[in-house]
């Protein structure tokens, strides 16, 4: 339970809290202190992760994340255009195969906004509430939202500007989104509108490419701009409700990565990679607490850091109704 | 630039970082409002799809998903660009390029819309409270003129469909492939979808009286519209296009108009103000 409630502190921005190494337990500080103690198997991590970085392969994971997240949105436009009518709509609220799906911030703005529910929305906001509750919340972000894809390009190009010292890399107080995230509830209830839809670049990114292209998508571009010039994925980490709310839903969910001390060498690849590095703050050196430990609920399971673990320690879990709480 | 110059204490970082971090939040949420001026301000005013609550009622319940656009038959409902000040996403009508002409029958828009923006109660096209016509160009009017008018109403370019029930019961067609031949110019009239529908309905009663008729094309209550909705009507020796109670705002007489710009156009102002969504 505490677990949990670390989890959403560290979601809505908090600095993700260190135990005291006097506080492990037994076997926890002795993992910690032979840690380093293997110097053959360490040197042969380093001679592998060289390899690796001399020749690069294509990430994992990252190729089927891709590979789902344009299914997913290719398959609204390829039913619109045939008119075959199994994914009708776009992400802020569709059909698939007839039954109701809602995104779950944009139902949350219309009911504020409207304060008035309709079953079909209901329905809509219960079925995928359950879905992404299943498949770990934030799973949202990087396996379905459009414009996660085009900020992971934006990412790659920003690194690369950012080793060559033409880019910078600026950070922002995580708790912005949480500001950001209230403000828009507010003004929601306040104005009687859906004011986050109006900015919202999932939605005008989904919209886009389902109805065709307007001047809308300069917002997002100017998002993306921002984000390779200024700062490294910084719709995503410090400003998108979306991503806030789904965090929320998979604070609990079944899904998520796993981390074992013994495997870890603290070779710190995960999070170079990571969208959300805080998350990981358990994988430096002396901090786990436990022998294993859940990823935080701000975690996109990206599975990035599954890829990039030259040992192993980073795997996926699906938890059975025992481990749950 | 000396490296002594660059370096900041931590205090400072973090100033400054709270200070970017206050500029990010208030900068997203003044963009944002930014973007609802025009809309809340009704800068623009153009036809929501059939069933549309009232304006503040409907803003605050579209989810902006278009699932009403993807059902139209004659893709009469756009969703609104960031320049049309109507709301990113949200959906309208601008029934001078393409109306609603009501060829699916079924309110299919209604039906679709997951938030209930467009009022689930509705059924019939006689109870939609889009807006209203006005002829706003009477001088203009071939009508009027006392003139006929052969051709393509809009012209061969004009993309703009409407459903021609004696050619295609269930297709929309383009208008640009049904060339009128009129001695007196009633396109207004004669496309009225409300018009239309009080013609079937009569022939439908002859029929009936005969007792030739399936059970399963029987009609609904209501489905026939209860008031006709626009007459070329006699005024001083001219036939001068009239609205009647019966317009329900669906544009198709605008559409229609083969005068350039239009003699007939939509007026939302009134009934959008009042209406709950449909004519109770």
């Amino acid at each position: 339970m505490s677990g949990i409630v670390e989890s959403l502190r560290v979601l809505l921005g908090g600095a993700p809290r260190r135990v005291s190494k006097k506080d492990f337990p037994e076997e926890v500080q002795e993992m910690h202190k032979h840690k380093f103690a293997d110097k053959e198997r360490i040197e042969a991590i380093h001679i592998e992760l060289r390899e690796k970085a001399a020749n690069k392969q294509p990430e994992r994971w990252r190729r089927k994340r891709w590979a789902v997240l344009a299914a997913v949105n290719l398959l609204f436009l390829v039913s619109y255009y045939l008119d075959i009518q199994l994914l009708e709509g776009a992400l802020t609220a569709s059909r698939f195969a007839g039954f109701h799906m809602a995104d779950l911030n944009s139902a949350l703005q219309v009911m504020l906004a409207f304060k008035h529910v309709v079953i079909n929305l209901i329905i809509g906001t219960v079925t995928i509430f359950i879905l992404w509750w299943l498949l770990g919340g934030r799973t949202f972000c990087s396996w379905v939202c459009p414009y996660h894809l085009l900020a992971e390009w934006a990412e790659m190009l920003h690194l690369k500007l950012v080793a060559k010292g033409w880019a910078k890399d600026y950070h922002f107080d995580r708790r912005s989104r949480t500001w950001l995230w209230l403000v828009f509830v507010i003004l929601a209830v306040v104005t009687g509108y859906t004011v986050y839809e109006a900015i919202s670049p999932t939605g005008i990114l989904s919209r886009a490419l389902i109805y065709g292209p307007g001047v809308a998508l300069i917002w997002v571009a100017l998002l993306l701009l921002f984000e390779i010039f200024f700062s490294r994925r910084a719709w995503c980490r410090y400003a998108c409700p979306i991503g806030l709310t789904y965090g929320f839903v998979g604070a609990t969910s079944p899904f998520t990565v796993h981390y074992k001390l013994p495997n870890c060498y603290h070779e710190g690849e995960c999070r170079k990679v990571c969208l959300v590095p805080h998350v990981l703050d358990t994988v430096l050196k002396g901090r786990a607490a436990e022998m294993e430990v859940d990823i935080g609920a701000d975690c996109t399971r990206c599975l990035r850091c599954v890829d990039a673990c030259p040992t192993g320690a980073l795997t996926i879990k699906y938890k059975g109704p025992g481990d749950l709480l | 630039m000396s490296k002594k110059a660059k370096r900041l204490t931590a205090k400072q970082k973090e100033r400054r970082k709270f200070l970017r971090s206050i500029a990010l939040t208030v900068g997203v949420t003044g963009i944002s409002l930014l973007g609802m001026v025009p809309v809340i301000g009704k800068w623009v005013e153009r036809l929501r799809p059939p069933g549309a609550l009232l304006e503040e009622d409907f803003l605050a319940a579209c989810i902006k998903c278009g699932q009403c656009v993807q059902v139209c038959p004659v893709e009469a409902i756009k969703l609104a660009d960031l320049t049309d000040g109507l709301g990113i996403g949200v959906p309208y009508i601008d029934s001078r390029a393409q109306a609603c002409d009501f060829s699916c029958d079924g309110l299919q828009c209604v039906l679709a819309c997951p938030t209930g923006a467009l009022i689930h109660e509705i059924s019939f096209p006689s109870q939609v409270d889009m807006g209203i016509a006005k002829v706003v160009r009477p001088a203009q009017c071939l009508a009027v003129l006392g003139q006929g008018f052969k051709g393509q109403a809009r012209g061969a370019d004009f993309p703009g469909k409407l459903r021609y029930a004696d050619i295609d019961r269930w297709n929309p067609i383009k208008v640009a492939d049904h060339p009128y031949d009129l001695e007196l110019c009633d396109l207004c009239v004669r496309q009225c979808p409300i018009e239309i529908s009080i013609v079937e309905c009569a022939l439908e009663d002859q029929r009936k009286s005969t007792g030739k008729i399936a059970r399963v094309a029987q009609r609904q209550e209501n489905e026939c519209p209860p008031k006709h909705a626009i007459e070329l009507r006699d005024i001083n020796g001219a036939m001068t296009p009239v609205i009647l109670e019966g317009c329900v705002g669906c544009g198709v007489c605008e559409m229609i108009c083969p005068i350039e710009p239009a003699v007939i156009i939509m007026d939302s102002s009134d009934s959008r103000a009042n209406s709950r969504g449909m004519r109770t």
